[in-house]
């Protein structure tokens, strides 16, 4: 009968992390028109309730009743399917990130009958303590280039597809330096298990080990979400819109929930794997994961405000020239001295 | 390379808390000049009377031909002043040059610019019109 406990808790735990993510993703499109704006001297969104804090809720409303524009071309069940892919790959990696400290008791007591929590780590904040976490991570947040070429391809329109491309070219280059930039944190903490990764920087956080992993790690993630400076497949001046150019109404809105929500997820981890995750002094565990992560959210935004696009040609050379070899490096020297003082 | 980036995000984020530049437009309205050219309106003397003598000047000058002047002559010898003043504002270009043609210094361009309207009928001013503030 424990299995039913343990759904219920794990249910109960994905919808409440779903809303506050939902949640999260769509004030983070009011914080990037807010923060922007405030950076170019403008005042940003203010009219939808007070600060604009509604502003949000009617951007939904106005995406969901707009008029869902299919294409006669093309391929109308691929169509339909991409924002999907891309969307659910970019919020299922959060079901592995540990985004408190407890939120239950070890052992639960049921009409006399005591369920143990602790035995599958369901006490825990992470909705699942997965051994391999960051494989899983890596894989399925990388699952969400194939709904943006899946549109770009599916819209039967040339500047999608360069689009679409594009993506594929990116995710390849950067996925590896992402992975290698990684690849230091595992060795030193000597686990995958995200919820240990945590545990290891109880006394100092990884970024104190890791100041090179870091911002290779934050470099990459820029060119994994595909924002600016290095946001060139939907590249307005050159691609239109790039791959979204053809949708419409909620299937907009599921390409642009799905940027913000891997926005979000990139942040996560690299909170939860160099700032020390949920941990920190005086604060509810819950909170501090909230502010760091929404720290780098707003870093993302700030290096929005500032830097210009690059070229295409510059991004590969950058993603395999520099970004690579350095992550290898990164790799070399965290190896030795992990073997030497670790 | 890293300096100058630095550099970069120090400035953008020094921008954030400076005064925003924005004027909220319906609640507040810009401060024009003094010498701001706005809709042409008709002035009167310190007797009320309007100050126009129907000359025809201004509307010899208009460039866009704005400018509908019907005379009317009055009870005296040489006394002659407008029946009909017609501006239309959709167009009028604000160039002044009928404040510059005045002999008498009847019409004078005010301050006012919000032009938008629903009905193209409504931006036909006449005397009336014209003699409101």
């Amino acid at each position: 009968m424990d299995w039913i406990v343990y759904a219920v808790i794990t249910l109960a735990k994905t919808a409440l992390l779903l809303f506050v993510l939902l949640t999260a993703v769509a004030y983070a499109t009011l914080m990037e028109r807010k923060v922007l704006g405030f950076m170019q001297l403008r005042l940003g969104p203010n009219r939808v309730g007070p600060w604009g804090l509604l502003q949000p809720l009617a951007d939904g409303v106005k995406l969901f009743f707009k008029e869902d524009i299919s294409l006669p071309v093309g391929e109308p069940r691929l169509y339909a399917v991409a924002p999907w892919v891309t969307a659910v790959a970019a919020i299922t990696p959060f079901l592995a990130i540990p985004f408190a400290d407890t939120v239950a008791p070890e052992t639960v007591q049921i009409f006399g009958h005591t369920v143990d929590l602790a035995r599958y780590g369901l006490h825990r904040g992470v909705v699942a303590d997965l051994p391999g976490a960051i494989l899983f991570i890596l894989a399925i947040s990388s699952l969400s280039a194939y709904g943006v070429v899946l549109g770009g391809w599916a819209s039967d329109n040339r500047y999608s597809l360069l689009g679409g491309i594009r993506v594929t070219a990116q995710m390849i280059s950067y996925e590896l330096s992402l992975g290698m930039a990684v690849v230091g944190v595992l060795l030193v903490a000597g686990s995958m298990r995200l919820t240990e990764i945590v545990d290891a920087q109880a006394r100092m956080p990884f970024i104190v080990y890791q100041p090179m992993g870091f911002i290779l790690y934050l470099t990459a993630a820029f060119a994994e979400t595909c924002r600016t400076p290095f946001d060139l497949i939907e590249c307005e001046n050159e691609l239109v819109a790039g791959y979204h150019t053809e949708y419409s109404s909620m299937k907009f809105g599921l390409f642009q929930l799905a940027e913000y929500a891997h926005i979000i997820t990139v942040s996560a981890i690299a909170v939860t794997l160099y700032l020390g995750g949920w941990q920190g002094p005086w604060l509810p565990s819950g909170l501090w994961f909230v502010l760091k992560t929404g720290a780098l959210v707003f870093f993302f935004i700030w290096v929005r405000a500032t830097y210009p696009r690059v070229r295409y040609d510059q991004l590969m050379t950058f993603g395999w020239k520099v970004l690579l070899p350095l992550s290898l490096a990164n790799i070399l020297v965290t190896g030795c001295a992990v073997a030497m003082w670790g | 390379m890293i300096g100058p980036l630095l550099k970069g995000l120090g400035k953008t984020l020094e921008q954030m808390f400076r005064k925003p530049i924005t004027i909220e437009y319906p609640e507040k309205k810009r401060e024009v000049s003094e010498r701001f050219r706005g809709h042409p309106r008709l002035l009167r003397d310190e007797t009320g009377r309007i100050k126009c003598v129907a000359c025809h000047l201004c509307e010899t000058i208009c460039p866009s031909k704005a400018i509908t002047v019907v005379p009317e002559g009055g009870p005296q010898m040489h006394d002659k002043h407008p029946r009909e003043f017609i501006v239309d504002l959709a167009r009028c270009i604000f160039c002044g040059f009928c404040q510059e043609a005045c002999p008498k210094g009847a019409i004078m361009l005010n301050r006012k610019y919000e032009l938008a309207q629903y009905r193209r009928d409504v931006l036909i001013y006449d005397k009336e019109k014209l003699l409101e503030e």
